[in-house]
């Protein structure tokens, strides 16, 4: 039997219930299959298993730090070298010689080890390990970086982890977790014109708050996620870390298989969570009250609808990252600037998120659009949203970002201030010079 | 063995990019280095008030966002004997045990107030704040935690038990 108790309602021009759901049930959860079908257990939420890890990554922030716990751990060689993918995203090209020195250190690591290595240019790593095929439904991945949850959109559960985990993977083939619970999303009704999964998502982090599903899994599901596309979902998946969870995860369906056949040569295995599957709590949003949404300094879960913040200037604009820097982000992009002009005074900076991606946009006459526009591309990567280089945004000024995390200093200056927002939110504020509402541009 | 030292006080939400921010992260793996930046956007003379076996107190949702392992590292590396919040960001979480930085979950770390000379024995979980007079009670680690933080973080344990022994 279950029971819904309402907890609270934030706010009545919001459109959600919240939920907690209470049962009497032995049904599992898709976090609780994978992870037990991994660990040889009957994994339940709350307990600790060691499981059998199906592919890892790590990036140049993190895996020099691997490198030294791999080599403390003695590690001669890896465990499965065609399970490990290095990539170098975060500062790439190297902006100076101690990121240099770093990646020299990642390049010979490959090398020795025989594993696999994507190098300058190639891309944002949470875009790589679908793209070329590393990921499949069902599959456990772990990465050392936070936003590898982006994978769920495929029905794999993956989770980011450290420096150490990442060479107990390498060394093990394997790593200890938490089983955890999880809280279902259900997502009902059209979206709005101008508005797209990135608002959906603001949204969703603002209900919950930055801490509110920490340790949880996130199930998103519901007929408006249905309808969406992979690249969609990979922006949902990608920013369940900013409301604390381990990860987030879609049900696969014939889109899922889609994606998995044009990219992997993997076998997919679908889970789904049983129909009395015991859940956390359960939150229900109507899509088609969710306006474009917008996240202000210095946190994620800070949100506001976009008409709100209308008179606030911005001094530089970006398009790109792990979730929201794919040829459909692009080409929404392109179309709101196309034969227009970028205000006077507002950088717009793009980064297609690999170079599969930026070919492929390059294909499409959505590059020339933008660099038209007056944007200006930078490598695939990661250099703007982090702060490492590629767009360092000066003392006291707004920066409007398609990026997941607008933390003070984020993107190298701690006295400016981030906001986040959809593709086409950022590109009619890059338009107009001040945020400004997509459904006011979108013919 | 009994923990001592001075209480630093925080607040919520202290992310990893103000624990150490990115643009040093990236730049050397010298964690005594890193160590001079720690907390430094939110308060620029920090590394320099620290004495070594101090504890940093702090909020809800500590160590949200990157999985920079240099943020519990640097932490560790500036002589920080633990940090007492209400709550840590799960993949700080798993950092601070893999590297030997013990955490401590507290309700009532709001209680403590900066400069308080406080007392932690990880073996049973209570802190007591010397200067209050008063006992906090902290939430158990699971066990495998434990196991992980006694043989020195997961390198360690690793390499004493050639592989994972939990």
């Amino acid at each position: 039997m279950e029971i819904f108790i309402i907890m609270y309602s934030l706010n009545l021009n919001r459109a959600h219930t919240f939920c907690v759901l209470v049962g009497d049930n032995l049904g599992k959860t898709i976090s609780e299959k994978i992870l037990g079908a991994h660990s040889g257990t009957d994994a339940k939420a709350g307990d600790m298993v060691v499981a059998e890890i199906d592919y890892a990554m790590g990036q140049d922030g993190t895996t020099p730090l691997s490198i030294k716990a791999f080599q403390k751990m003695k590690g001669e060689r890896l465990k499965r070298p065609e399970m490990i993918s290095l990539v170098i995203d975060h500062s790439a090209p190297s902006p100076n010689e101690g990121v240099s020195a770093l990646h020299k250190m990642m390049r010979e690591f490959a090398e020795k080890m025989s594993c696999n290595l994507y190098d300058i240019g190639e891309g944002v790593c949470h875009q790589l390990m679908p793209e070329r095929g590393h990921v499949a439904p069902g599959d456990l991945v772990i990465g050392a970086d936070s936003h590898t949850t982006t994978y769920g959109a495929l029905n794999a559960f993956s989770t980011g982890i450290g420096s150490t985990d990442f060479a107990a993977v390498m060394l093990t083939g394997k790593l200890w977790l938490r089983v955890p619970r999880t809280t279902k999303v259900v997502y009902k009704g059209k979206m709005q014109k101008g508005v797209y999964s990135k608002d959906l998502m603001l949204h969703t982090i603002g209900l919950t708050t930055a801490d509110g599903c920490t340790y949880d899994t996130m199930e998103f599901t519901g007929a408006t996620v249905k309808s969406m596309s992979i690249d969609a979902r990979m922006t949902m998946a990608n920013m369940a870390v900013e409301a604390g969870a381990k990860a987030g995860i879609f049900e696969a369906d014939e889109k899922t298989l889609k994606y998995i056949a044009e990219h992997s040569k993997r076998e997919p295995n679908p889970v789904f969570s049983d129909s009395d599957a015991i859940f956390n709590r359960k939150l229900k949003v109507d899509s088609s009250k969710v306006p474009p949404m917008v996240a202000k300094p210095h946190s994620v879960d800070n949100v506001e609808p976009v008409d709100k913040l209308l008179d606030i200037s911005v001094q530089q604009a970006f398009i790109g990252t792990c979730t929201n820097g794919r040829v459909e982000d692009l080409r929404i992009a392109a179309k709101i600037l196309k034969e227009k002009q970028v205000k006077s005074g507002v950088r717009l900076i793009v980064a297609p998120a690999s170079k599969g991606i930026y070919l492929e946009a390059l294909r499409l006459g959505i590059i020339q659009t933008l660099v038209k526009a007056g944007a200006a591309v930078v490598t695939p990567g990661c250099g703007c949203c982090v702060g490492t280089h590629n767009g360092v945004p000066s003392d006291d000024e707004n920066v409007i970002s398609t990026a997941n995390r607008n933390f003070k200093g984020r993107m190298g200056n701690n006295k400016a201030f981030i906001y986040l927002a959809s593709p086409a939110t950022v590109a009619a504020s890059a338009l107009k010079g001040r945020i400004s509402d997509p459904r006011e541009v979108i013919a | 063995m009994m923990l001592k030292g001075k209480a630093h006080k925080f607040g919520d939400s202290i992310n990893t990019d103000y624990i150490i921010s990115g643009k040093y992260k990236f730049k050397t793996l010298d964690m005594d280095e890193l160590a001079k930046h720690v907390m430094e956007d939110l308060d620029p003379a920090f590394y320099s008030k620290i004495s070594p076996g101090d504890f940093i107190v702090a909020g809800r949702n500590f160590g949200l966002g990157s999985s920079r392992e240099q943020a519990p590292l640097a932490i560790k590396h500036a002589k920080i004997a633990a940090v007492i919040a209400q709550s840590f960001a799960r993949i700080f979480f798993r950092n601070a045990i893999n590297t030997g930085l013990p955490l401590i979950v507290c309700q009532d770390a709001a209680k403590i107030d900066a400069g308080d000379l406080i007392e932690v024995d990880p073996s049973t979980g209570v802190i007591r704040d010397v200067t209050k007079n008063i006992e906090l009670k902290a939430e158990p680690l699971p066990p495998i935690m434990i196991k992980i933080l006694q043989d020195g973080g997961l390198a360690e344990h690793i390499i004493k038990h050639g592989g994972f022994s939990l």
